[in-house]
């Protein structure tokens, strides 16, 4: 994961970028370019003439980490899978996998997922400083569980409003919870906020004061 | 299933060279020995086995396909 950088010269800025990636092997959304020095024509093209320089480093890629150790686990586990969907939007890395062996992959109540999951993130981030966050997902089985919670929440927060009653949800896990509280947080008539301890710990919905 | 294992647990440790994984395979289990350094055990184990019962989660799932069942013993 080291940084790799070169430095290069050339007439013009565009040129000198042409020639770096050229050289790296790589395309311009790869690499992140910094201008050391303008170029100067000179005087009549003669006198003071100075070529442009500039530093290319190739851009860090946590979801191509991800991704491998990913692949390690799921081919040692012998699973028919192929990896549908990677996103990164710097904050968290999402891979979504599809295949035969999907009910496998998840297990009884996501319990196999989740363990994948925090596996792979143990070991991408053992080498890393700053942790990433990894959401591995099958079939969108997370997505859609998260849009099914969304629409409860919403479902649930519209019956304290009309019977100005406190609702108590299940239990849920952390990652659940958030989302209860995400979906509600920007509702000028309801509050939420978490009760009890884990693994026991509800999310109530209230009037807002 | 021994693959597996070994991977995570090197993966894990560090002392890579020092994790041993032996398998024993029986007709209807499979049961796999763990040794990793003194210094490695909390890796492998995490807090509140963590660690450890999500490496039995997978290796559970993984014998699943054969119909087995499956033990890891982590050892000193």
């Amino acid at each position: 994961m080291e940084a790799h950088a070169i430095e290069k010269r050339g007439k013009s800025v565009d040129e000198a970028i042409k020639a770096a990636l050229d050289e790296l092997g790589c395309e311009i959304d790869d690499v992140i370019i910094e201008i050391v020095e303008e170029p100067n024509r000179g005087i009549l093209g003669i006198v003071g003439k100075k070529p442009a320089i500039i530093k290319v480093t190739l851009r860090e890629k946590p979801e191509e980490d991800v991704k491998e150790v990913l692949v390690e686990l799921l081919d040692k586990m012998k699973i028919d899978y192929k990896i549908e969907r990677v996103e990164w939007d710097k904050e968290k890395v999402r891979i979504n996998i599809i295949g035969k062996d999907m009910g496998l992959v998840i297990g009884r109540k996501g319990e196999t997922l989740n363990a994948l999951q925090y596996m792979t993130s143990l070991i991408v981030n053992k080498k890393r400083e700053e942790k990433l966050r990894i959401v591995l997902d099958v079939e969108d089985y997370r997505r859609k569980k998260e849009k099914s919670l969304e629409k409860l929440a919403i479902k649930l927060s519209d019956k304290v409003k009309t019977t100005h009653k406190n609702v108590v949800m299940r239990p849920m896990s952390p990652q659940e919870r958030r989302i209860i509280h995400t979906v509600l947080q920007g509702d000028p008539q309801v509050t939420t906020y978490s009760t009890g301890d884990e693994p026991n710990r509800k999310v109530v919905i209230t009037m807002k004061k | 299933m021994k693959t597996l294992v070994e991977y995570i647990a090197r993966s894990l440790v560090d002392n890579p060279d020092a994790v041993q994984v032996t398998e024993i395979e029986g007709e209807r289990s499979i049961i796999i020995e763990l040794r990793v350094a003194p210094d490695d055990m909390g890796k492998v184990i995490g807090k509140q086995g963590k660690i450890a019962k999500s490496i039995r989660t997978l290796t559970k799932a993984t014998a699943a396909k054969e119909g087995k069942r499956v033990v890891v013993e982590i050892l000193r």
